[in-house]
């Protein structure tokens, strides 16, 4: 089956790792990158950066920053290969985000049948 | 047959579905051909085959395609091929499962494990029946689109789904212990706790080697055997006013067995498990069945309780067991020291030990918010007589 696991962080967080800390925790996302079954992904710049659209009567309107005020940041996402749930909570575990305030949400992937 | 084919594939409709295609086809073909030598083994085997072949279709869960292909493709070759595995265990951790709500998990166990009809859960969760279908789906439906896997779960994380499963269980026989009248209760009460005795003993028969699986089902055992005495009338009669005549022995035997085994075997005695929170718990269950009562050696094992689940409602009991001990000051201070304010027991506790030290308003004051927080009549009436009488 295929996951996307859904990154989450706690705002601030990352920020009072130490700059160490912050390198470690780096490779290991890069690390987790190279696992067998981690078919791809990709870590997001900060919110602040993002800019969110919508379509109403046909208008596009374009808006500064996420629509919604949440305590968890989405950051970023791995998207992999498992043969059941418990194996993907294996994988979901090692993402540092998720020892340090933040969450990793599992979603199964639709797999269109052409 | 139902039960030993969702057992087979760890899918309820698959196995339902191929449980009545089966039938079909023998309603279609009996008359003609005649009835196999044996009938049953013939309907199993042809919904398995049925199931079988929509497995193969289905790609979630080809990763039980190598298995089943090692089973006969004819229904005729039923006889001679291998006795169908018991899977239980693994159905028993895939319903079970954290990523499923617990009211999923439990409903899930009744239906799969236990073999409850989905009214009968129902009515014991007193919620219609449509509620309870429309639970079971929604997580028959996420165990197949989420992936949960059908098997054990690998060494490391066996304690804690273990630990998962026992919830459940205990659970399922608080549900129907809590306020198990058997003068007033109808199915619920003592249906559930039976029903939870009877997943204990599948859980020991398939677990032997785990304490906290024998923990459990002593436990169980223990507290059921007091059940027929638990009340006079509408009235919640205390452990130490009960009437021993009226407890099963025969059952607190079975359970005192079982915990010996747990706690002496040497084997199970090296196990990180030993002497976890259920047999500890047993343990004490099956002191309280003793006369006279030890009550310096159940505050010892509550205190080792308390080490192990860090629980303020064990530091409770603890003090509890300390005052019948004979030191209710020392008692007091260890409940005063509790915070545990939305907890009718805390109240209650403290009630009683203020009274026994002749603080009697402190105890009625204590006494009222114990009675603003119960919830079953039994527990209501005990502490009205209590307030009158202080």
């Amino acid at each position: 089956m295929q996951y996307a696991l859904l990154i989450y962080s706690k705002p601030g967080a990352a920020e009072a790792l130490s700059a160490d800390e912050r390198e470690a925790n780096h490779r290991e996302y890069l690390d987790i990158k190279k696992l067998p079954g981690v078919v791809g992904g990709a870590s997001l710049h900060p919110v602040e950066s993002a800019t969110t659209v919508r379509v109403q009567d046909g208008q596009t309107l374009v808006t500064d920053g996420p629509f919604a005020d949440t305590k968890e940041v989405f950051g970023g996402f791995y998207l992999i290969e498992a043969d059941d749930l418990d194996q993907a909570t294996a994988i979901a575990a090692r993402i540092p985000a998720a020892r340090i305030g933040g969450s990793v949400e599992i979603r199964p992937v639709v797999i269109d049948r052409e | 047959m139902l039960a030993c084919l969702i057992g087979y594939f760890g899918d309820f409709d698959l196995a339902e579905e191929a449980t009545a295609e089966a039938f079909a086809v023998a309603a279609q073909r009996w008359p003609g051909a005649g009835m196999p030598d044996n009938p049953g083994a013939w309907l199993v085997t042809t919904a398995r085959h049925r199931a079988i072949d929509r497995l193969r279709r289905d790609r979630v869960l080809a990763a039980k395609l190598p298995l089943l292909a090692q089973q006969p493709q004819e229904a005729e070759d039923v006889m001679d091929g291998p006795p169908i595995p018991d899977e239980r265990l693994e159905l028993v951790f895939m319903c079970c499962h954290p990523a499923l709500a617990i009211e999923a998990q439990v409903a899930l166990t009744l239906r799969a494990v236990a073999g409850l009809t989905t009214e009968e859960i129902a009515r014991a969760f007193l919620v219609p029946a449509e509620t309870m279908k429309r639970r079971l789906t929604r997580a028959k439906s996420k165990i197949k689109v989420a992936g949960i896997p059908f098997g054990v779960p690998v060494a490391s994380q066996l304690p804690e789904r273990l630990a998962a499963v026992l919830a459940v269980v205990y659970l399922i026989f608080n549900e129907g212990y809590g306020d198990a009248n058997p003068k007033t209760q109808t199915s619920r009460g003592p249906g559930l706790a039976a029903d939870a005795i009877r997943l204990g003993r599948v859980l020991a028969g398939l677990l032997p080697a785990e304490p906290e699986v024998l923990g459990l089902l002593a436990l169980m055992l223990l507290h059921d055997a007091r059940r027929e005495a638990r009340f006079d009338g509408q009235d919640l009669v205390l452990l130490p006013d009960q009437d021993r005549s009226r407890w099963d022995w025969r059952q607190i035997a079975e359970a005192r067995d079982l915990l010996d085994h747990a706690l002496l075997d040497p084997a199970l005695r090296a196990r990180p498990t030993a002497r976890g929170p259920y047999a500890l718990q047993a343990a004490i269950a099956s002191l309280q069945a003793e006369t006279p009562l030890d009550w310096p050696q159940v505050a010892a094992l509550y205190g080792e309780l308390a080490d192990r689940t860090g629980s303020d409602v064990v530091r409770l009991n603890r003090a509890v067991a300390i005052a019948e001990a004979g030191d209710p000051v020392a008692a007091l201070a260890i409940v005063d020291g509790l915070d545990l304010p939305g907890y009718q027991y805390w109240h209650s506790t403290r009630a009683e030990l203020l009274r026994r030290l002749g603080r009697t308003a402190e105890a009625r004051a204590a006494y009222r918010e114990a009675l603003a927080l119960a919830r079953t009549v039994p527990d209501r009436r005990f502490l009205e007589r209590r307030i009158a009488e202080t």
